[in-house]
């Protein structure tokens, strides 16, 4: 794959899809059932990014010990309402730390 | 008095900018790893500019997705963005050349302060100091985010790809909390996900978890 492409094309796509709102007249978009839908697309999209991103090496199922226990002591931070930048260092501290002992 | 309630929407769009800062190392970070170079990296922070997207992006590239699963998935993620400008449109009355720079500035941060305030002007003052807050922060990070990881090799070793699975949760946190349709859709969009990761080519997964809205927001 070509990462310039990708690159520009995802830039000039973000940017396009700002500008429509403000060009677009608002009812045309503005059905409840598509603002919900894209309302609640992040929530779909990001969910399967977390078990993609835990879980998935190509098309194979990679259960990693240190990648796993870190990411559960970053979601143990999440569900005690941690800060951003507390998640990620505890994530990366057990992993890493398990991946140098074991 | 005005000029005083100014202040604090000034300092609060700040103090978002800072905040967000954070997630931008994160960013810089984990694109580097997924094998896109600094300047690469820095590119998608100062011209896509929307976190959600980025993330994805990289994300999907880092598990092998082709150029039309890695685009569709970050543009149905910075599709909200259209209807935040939407909302932002009559609020703003944004002419000329400046529609073209709100535009860009247009994100969840931005319009979530802009939309918290009930006078128009202090709207437009929290729209303009958080765009332009964390325009400067996150940009700025992500370099350090993106430099950093270079220096420092093999990402794996330093715990790196439990971070990147980590900060997806972290960012669907406060979904999570708003709503039983919210962690319906989540976990639907989960399953969906690892059935299909041994089944379907890299990125499919992820885009075709967005079903799980289909199934979760439309049936209410």
């Amino acid at each position: 794959m070509n990462l310039w492409v990708l690159v520009l094309t995802t830039a000039a796509g973000c940017y396009a899809l700002k500008l429509a709102g403000y060009l677009v007249p608002a009812r045309v978009l503005d059905v409840p059932r598509v603002r919900r839908i894209v309302e609640l697309l992040p929530v779909a999209l990001l969910s399967a990014l977390v078990v993609v991103e835990l879980v998935a090496s190509g098309r194979h199922l990679q259960w990693d010990g240190p990648r796993l226990a870190g990411f559960g002591a970053g979601a143990f931070a999440v569900w005690l309402r941690a800060p951003f930048l507390a998640v990620v260092v505890i994530a990366a501290v057990v992993a890493g730390l398990l991946r140098l002992l074991v | 008095m005005l000029e005083e309630s100014r202040r604090g929407v000034v300092r609060d769009s700040l103090s978002v900018g800072i905040a967000v800062g954070a997630y931008g190392v994160a960013f810089g970070a984990s694109s580097v790893a997924a094998g896109l170079s600094v300047l690469q990296t820095a590119l998608l922070s100062l011209l896509a500019f929307t976190g959600g997207t980025q993330f994805a992006v990289v994300g999907v590239i880092s598990g092998g997705g082709t150029l039309g699963t890695v685009l569709s998935s970050g543009l149905l993620l910075g599709a909200r963005n259209t209807l935040y400008a939407m909302r932002l449109a009559p609020l703003l009355q944004v002419r000329g050349v400046r529609r073209f720079v709100a535009a860009q500035g247009t994100i969840d941060e931005s319009t979530a302060m802009a939309l918290a305030r009930r006078d128009r002007a202090l709207s437009r003052v929290a729209f303009w100091w958080t765009f332009a807050s964390i325009y400067l922060f996150w940009n700025a990070t992500t370099l350090a985010g993106a430099i950093g990881a270079q220096a420092l090799g093999d990402p794996a070793k330093f715990g790196l790809d439990a971070v990147v699975p980590a900060a997806f949760l972290a960012l669907l946190a406060p979904r999570l909390r708003a709503g039983n349709i919210e962690r319906r859709i989540a976990a639907g969009a989960a399953v969906i996900a690892l059935i299909l990761i041994p089944l379907t080519p890299p990125g499919v997964p992820v885009l075709a978890s967005s079903a799980a809205v289909l199934l979760g927001g439309v049936l209410r």
